[in-house]
C-alpha cells in the first residue's frame, strides 16, 4: 500500500470527487471572501447567504488540491442551517483538532479522548496533521469562512 | 573528467544526501531547480573554514585573516573566469540572486529611471525579477511592459521591435524555472542595445547547467545564486559591466563599502566592495568557490549534454507511458529546454501528485513556482515540477513514472 491511507481516506476522496455546495452565490445578498495559499497557489472563494443569524446557503468556488477542496466541501455540510454562533463553534473545534494533533502526534494512537468530539465526517481530516504542509490546505476554506463570520460580527 | 566519461552514477556517489532514503525508499531528488544538492567537497571545505581559518576578511593583518581573505578573493577570481567577465571588479557577492536584482533596481534603477520610462519584462520571469521592478514602478510611475508567450511557453518575439520602443531596461531569464524554456538571450540583448536599453539576465537556471559567457552575450547585468549550482545557500552573484557599476551609487551602507567615513559623510569603496556592505558570508563564498571548481572539472558542456539526453529520454518515455494523461508543459524539443519538466497528470492536483511521489521517495516541487503571471497566461493554477541535474539518471525518471502511476490509482 502507499502509506497515505491516513491522508487520503475514502470520505475525503469522495468529497474531492463530488464536492458539495460547489459554485457561487450572487453578492449581495450573499457575502463572499477569498482566501489564498501562497505556498501552492490554491485559492478558495466562500459565499454565505444569511437569513437572520442562520446560514441559509453556502457555496465554495476557486480551485485547489484534494485536501483543500474536500475540507471546504465537508465544512459546507457541517455549517449549513446553523446559526453564526454554532458555526463559530464548529470552526473552533475543527481548528482545535488540527492543532491538538500537531502537538500530540506521537501519542495519537491512544489519545482519542483528547480529540474534540462531534465533528462527524470531519474527523477524517485528522490524518492531515501528520503532513504539516497540508494543514494549510485543510484550513484554507475554514479560515476564509471565519473571515465572513468575523465581518458579520462587526 | 571529460565529457566522454561523464557518469552520473559516479557523480551521485559524491553527494552524501543522495545516499539517504525517504519514507522507506531511496531518495530520488528531482528538485534541483529549487536548490541543488551539495557535493562532499563543498560541505567539507566549509567545515574546514570554521575549524581552521575562521576570521573576518579584509580587516585583520594576521595570518588566518589573510588566509580567509585570500580564499574569498579566490572565489571571485574563479567566478570571473567561470562567466568570462572582463574584471574581478565586476563580480559582486550578494546573499542570493534576488538581492542581486534588488541591488540593480535600487542603485541603478533609482538613479537612472524616472516617470514615463519603460521596463520590458518577459512573461517567463520569476517573481524575483518582477516584484523589484513593480516596486520601482509604483514609486516612480514607470511603465512595465511584457513580452508575451506562445502556447508552448516560448517567448513570442514577433513584435519585439515594437515592444522595445522607449525601453530603458529589459529583464529576461535565461531559462524559465517553471517550464524549462531556454530563451534566446543573446538576440534579445542585441535588440535591447539597438534601442539604447540595458539588459539584466536572471541566470539562476542556466549558470548551473550550461556555459555562461557574459562577454559573448554582451550583457549588462547577470544575477545568479550559488545554491542551485552545488554551492551553499546564502550566497549569490551579481555581475555588471564595469562602466555601469562604476557610475552606480552604493546600495546598502555600512562597513566594507567605504573608503572613508567622517562625521560629515562617507567616500564609497572601490568596486566590487562598494556593493558589499558588512561582513560577507565567508564560508558560503568559499563553498561556492569549491562548487565552481567542481562544475568546471566535470565541464559545463558535458553537463548540458547529459541533461539534454536525460530530458529527451524523459519526454519520450513519459509520453510513451502516459500519452495524453500526462501533459509536459513548455517547448516540445529538448534542444529548446533545460532539464525542467513541468507536469499536469490527468486531474490530479499537483499538490496531491507530489504528496504521493514523496511517499515513494521522489522529491518534486508542486505549485506556481513563483511565476504567478506566467501560470495565469498558461491557464495553470499549479504544476508538479521535476527538475534534473548532474546526479540524476534514467532510473530516476523510471521511479518518477512508477510513482505517477501510483497516484493515478489513488485518484482513479
Amino acid at each position: 500500500m502507499t502509506g497515505l491511507e491516513d491522508l487520503y481516506k475514502e470520505v475525503i476522496l469522495d468529497h474531492y470527487r463530488s464536492p458539495r455546495n460547489k459554485g457561487e452565490l450572487p453578492t449581495p445578498p450573499a457575502i463572499m471572501e477569498e482566501g489564498f495559499n501562497p505556498l501552492c497557489g490554491d485559492d478558495v472563494k466562500v459565499y454565505v447567504l444569511l437569513e437572520g443569524k442562520v446560514i441559509k446557503e453556502i457555496r465554495i468556488g476557486g480551485q485547489g488540491c484534494s485536501i483543500s477542496q474536500a475540507s471546504a466541501s465537508m465544512m459546507t455540510e457541517s455549517v449549513i442551517g446553523k446559526t453564526l454562533d454554532e458555526a463559530k463553534g464548529v470552526f473552533e473545534r475543527f481548528k482545535e483538532m488540527m492543532s491538538i494533533h500537531e502537538n500530540d502526534l506521537n501519542s495519537e494512537e491512544n489519545s482519542s479522548d483528547g480529540a474534540p468530539s462531534s465533528l462527524g465526517d470531519l474527523e477524517a481530516l485528522k490524518g492531515v496533521v501528520k503532513y504539516p504542509v497540508r494543514i494549510k490546505c485543510a484550513t484554507l476554506g475554514w479560515n476564509t469562512f471565519d473571515q465572513i463570520l468575523s465581518s458579520v460580527e462587526n | 573528467m571529460s565529457k566522454s566519461n561523464f557518469d552520473s552514477k559516479v557523480i551521485k556517489k559524491g553527494f552524501p544526501l543522495l545516499e539517504r532514503s525517504v519514507n522507506g525508499s531511496p531518495i530520488v531528488y528531482l528538485d534541483s531547480a529549487a536548490t541543488s544538492q551539495k557535493p562532499i567537497e563543498v560541505i567539507e571545505r566549509m567545515n574546514d573554514y570554521y575549524k581552521e581559518i575562521n576570521a573576518n576578511v579584509h580587516r585583520g593583518a594576521y595570518h588566518i585573516a589573510e588566509l580567509a581573505t585570500a580564499e574569498v578573493e579566490e572565489t571571485r577570481q574563479k567566478l570571473h573566469r567561470f562567466i568570462n567577465s572582463s574584471s574581478t571588479k565586476e563580480i559582486i557577492f550578494t546573499k542570493n540572486a534576488t538581492e542581486a536584482i534588488n541591488l540593480v533596481a535600487y542603485s541603478w534603477g533609482r538613479s537612472e529611471l524616472n516617470e514615463g520610462d519603460v521596463i520590458l519584462l518577459s512573461s517567463l520571469e520569476h517573481h524575483s525579477n518582477i516584484v523589484p521592478w513593480q516596486q520601482l514602478s509604483s514609486e516612480r510611475n514607470i511603465e512595465i511592459r511584457w513580452i508575451p508567450i506562445t502556447h508552448d511557453g516560448r517567448l513570442d518575439l514577433e513584435n519585439i521591435d515594437e515592444l522595445l520602443k522607449g525601453v530603458k531596461l529589459l529583464c529576461v531569464t535565461s531559462v524559465s524555472n517553471a517550464l524549462g524554456t531556454i530563451n534566446p538571450v543573446k538576440e534579445l540583448i542585441e535588440a535591447a542595445h539597438k534601442v539604447g536599453a540595458l539588459c539584466l539576465v536572471d541566470a539562476c537556471q542556466s549558470a548551473p547547467h550550461f556555459e555562461t559567457d557574459v562577454t559573448d552575450l554582451d550583457a549588462d547585468f547577470i544575477a545568479f545564486s550559488g545554491h542551485k549550482m552545488c554551492g551553499p545557500t546564502g550566497i549569490g552573484v551579481l555581475w555588471g559591466r564595469l562602466e555601469i557599476l562604476e557610475n552606480m551609487p552604493p546600495f546598502l551602507g555600512g562597513g566594507e563599502m567605504i573608503l572613508n567615513v567622517t562625521s560629515d559623510g562617507f567616500t564609497p569603496n572601490e568596486l566590487p566592495w562598494k556593493f558589499e556592505a558588512g561582513t560577507p558570508p565567508i564560508a558560503e563564498i568559499i563553498g561556492l568557490g569549491v562548487a565552481i571548481s567542481y562544475l568546471e572539472k566535470i565541464g559545463m558542456g558535458a553537463i548540458r549534454e547529459h541533461e539534454q539526453k536525460l530530458t529527451s529520454y524523459a519526454l519520450q518515455m513519459l509520453n510513451d507511458r502516459f500519452g495524453n494523461d500526462l501533459v509536459i508543459h513548455g517547448p516540445e524539443s529538448s534542444l529548446e529546454r533545460s532539464g525542467v519538466l513541468s507536469l499536469s497528470y490527468r486531474d490530479v492536483h499537483p499538490h496531491d501528485l507530489s504528496q504521493v511521489l514523496d511517499q515513494h521517495g521522489v522529491c518534486v516541487r508542486a505549485g506556481h513556482h513563483c511565476c504567478k503571471p506566467l501560470m495565469k497566461l498558461m491557464g495553470l493554477p499549479a504544476t508538479a515540477r521535476a527538475s534534473l541535474y548532474i546526479y540524476n539518471d534514467e532510473s530516476d525518471i523510471d521511479v518518477l513514472a512508477d510513482a505517477i502511476n501510483e497516484a493515478g490509482k489513488i485518484f482513479a
